[in-house]
């Protein structure tokens, strides 16, 4: 089995109170290769991070699985989810929100392996390494969120993703809050992550551009559904639909 | 650039060192109110509960400092011990309905469903009577009692804490860091304990600190209507209940108590509120 990912008519309905359901994602359907590096794009309310919440468990599917290295997760609770989220990890949109405000960036970055039985020490040390990996200093570990910028916290972001040594880390927006040349140091950062360890990407963006030399294949969502699927030169330069041309186009 | 930043950050510095002055002293004063009313037997220079007929109704004199009640008990000595029922039973009864009404809260916000429409309604209910009208029918119904009083007023008084902790929750629960807690697959009960607890204590811990103020008159209220501590025990509420018909002939045995309630009150709420104003963000940093 080579795939780390598969998701299978995948169905999320929102309803509201006042006016007709909201279908946000409507039978979304792909597979992502062990170390593979996939972006979804679309704008906002294409319904890219519903999948992407779906995936992580943190919103319940209405319909369709998602197989996380062969093992279906759709469902999953309790240990099963807690055995899965050491395969799987999310690095947010916003940085500073997600780090506790009233907790240490070490203390966020090591809470995944205290969980899983490292003690106090090696759990310090490894956050040490990990801070190292993703090019901060260890004084960052004593740092509160709001005492660091948000490149630096995104990078404790992904240091904290990369804690339990997943095989899937899925980047939702995860450059979208910091500024262009923070971007790409991140990229780059996560670039050499992925060569190091092989871990597959699953990257929620809604800009075009800036996956074009990131990725390795790219999905395109407009509806809740996809309508465009391919490498990025192919999605870019012989687009099918008009709404894919519409979105380079409002890029470049 | 350094000029326009300067004055800003010296305002900010004076403003919370006067705060952190302010904290330190009304801190100081209650702290000092509560270990007063701990060691009150040794700082009561009569036996509170002595009487003695042949000086009853005395005004206050060198000896007594602040006059006798009809028994010949000493006022000053009565007053001091009544800090220990009073201040003590208030500090019970709102460290109580903090932990369980906040509890509460935080159970609602979590388990949702069933769990929280069951206990809202049931906060509905109680914060639908009038406080002190149904604390008295609480407290009629189980009879007098300081113990009883305490109840009455908790039964009344912890939806407050369960709403503010269940609101403070649930806007905690769609903030990153919470799912990234689950993700890093942490329990229930750690992700409560390490990231709800510490995050939603601040606006808690400021409504507990102005509610000491307002528990206390009640339960000294409850007291005054007989219906909290029994007559022999000192306590500031039912001394005043007491004594209120000497009020135009003797007015130092009501108004002693009086005065004892007014002045704990203040510097409990002065603490709340110095508190809100150190806790509160736009002074910070």
């Amino acid at each position: 089995m080579n795939e780390i990912l598969q998701v299978a008519h995948l169905k999320k309905v929102f309803s509201r109170q006042d006016g007709p359901d909201i279908i946000a994602v409507d039978d979304v359907s792909f597979s992502l290769q062990k170390g593979e590096k996939l972006a979804i794009i679309g704008e906002s309310g294409s319904g890219k991070t519903t999948v992407a919440r779906m995936i992580a468990r943190l919103l319940e599917a209405d319909a369709g699985s998602i197989m996380l290295d062969g093992e279906d997760i759709t469902q999953a609770k309790g240990t099963k989810l807690k055995q899965a989220y050491t395969r799987m990890q999310m690095v947010f949109q916003n940085p500073q929100d997600s780090f506790d405000p009233r907790c240490t960036l070490g203390d966020g970055i090591s809470e995944s392996l205290s969980n899983h039985g490292k003690s106090k020490k090696q759990a310090a040390d490894m956050t040490k390494n990990l801070l190292a990996l993703c090019g901060l200093g260890e004084e960052f570990a004593h740092r509160y969120p709001h005492e660091v910028s948000g490149g630096q916290c995104q990078r404790a972001a992904i240091a904290r993703a990369l804690a339990i040594e997943p095989e899937l880390v899925i980047l939702d927006e995860a450059t979208s809050a910091l500024d262009v040349t923070v971007q790409a140091e991140v990229l780059d950062l996560l670039n050499r992550l992925q060569q190091d360890r092989g871990i597959a990407y699953l990257f929620i963006c809604h800009d075009i551009a800036l996956v074009q030399d990131f990725c390795d294949r790219v999905i395109v969502m407009h509806n809740g559904r996809i309508v465009e699927e391919g490498t990025p030169d192919d999605v870019i330069n012989n687009s099918q639909q008009a709404y894919t041309k519409k979105l380079i186009d409002s890029v470049l | 650039m350094s000029q326009a930043i300067a004055p800003t950050i010296r305002v900010q510095n004076v403003r919370q060192n006067r705060l952190q002055r302010k904290l330190y002293f009304f801190g100081a004063l209650a702290v000092l109110l509560i270990v007063a009313s701990f060691f009150s037997e040794y700082l009561c220079p009569y036996d509170p509960y002595m009487q003695d007929m042949s000086l009853t109704k005395a005004a206050p004199s060198a000896e007594h400092l602040l006059g006798t009640d009809r028994y010949g008990r000493d006022m000053l000595s009565r007053v001091i011990a009544g800090s220990k029922t009073s201040i003590f039973s208030t500090l019970l009864l709102v460290g109580f309905i903090t932990v369980f009404g906040s509890l509460i809260g935080i159970i609602c916000a979590w388990a949702g469903k069933w769990v929280d429409t069951l206990l809202m309604r049931l906060s509905d209910m109680f914060l639908a009577f009038p406080g002190l009208v149904f604390a008295l029918a609480v407290a009629a119904v189980l009879g007098g009692g300081v113990h009883n009083a305490i109840f009455a007023l908790a039964a009344i008084s912890w939806p407050k804490y369960a709403r503010l902790a269940r609101s403070q929750t649930l806007a905690l629960q769609s903030a990153a860091f919470m799912q990234a807690a689950q993700m890093a697959g942490s329990s229930t009960f750690k992700i409560i304990r390490k990231h709800v607890i510490p995050n939603i204590s601040g606006p808690i811990l400021v409504t507990a600190m102005l509610d000491i103020g307002t528990m206390m008159m009640e339960l000294a209220g409850l007291s005054f209507l007989g219906l909290g501590a029994k007559p022999p025990i000192p306590e500031w509420g039912s001394m005043m209940s007491d004594t209120r018909n000497l009020l135009p002939t003797q007015p130092w045995v009501t108004l002693a108590p009086g005065f004892a309630i007014f002045l704990s009150v203040m510097v409990f709420n002065l603490l709340g509120d110095t508190v809100r104003d150190y806790l509160d963000p736009k002074n910070r940093r």
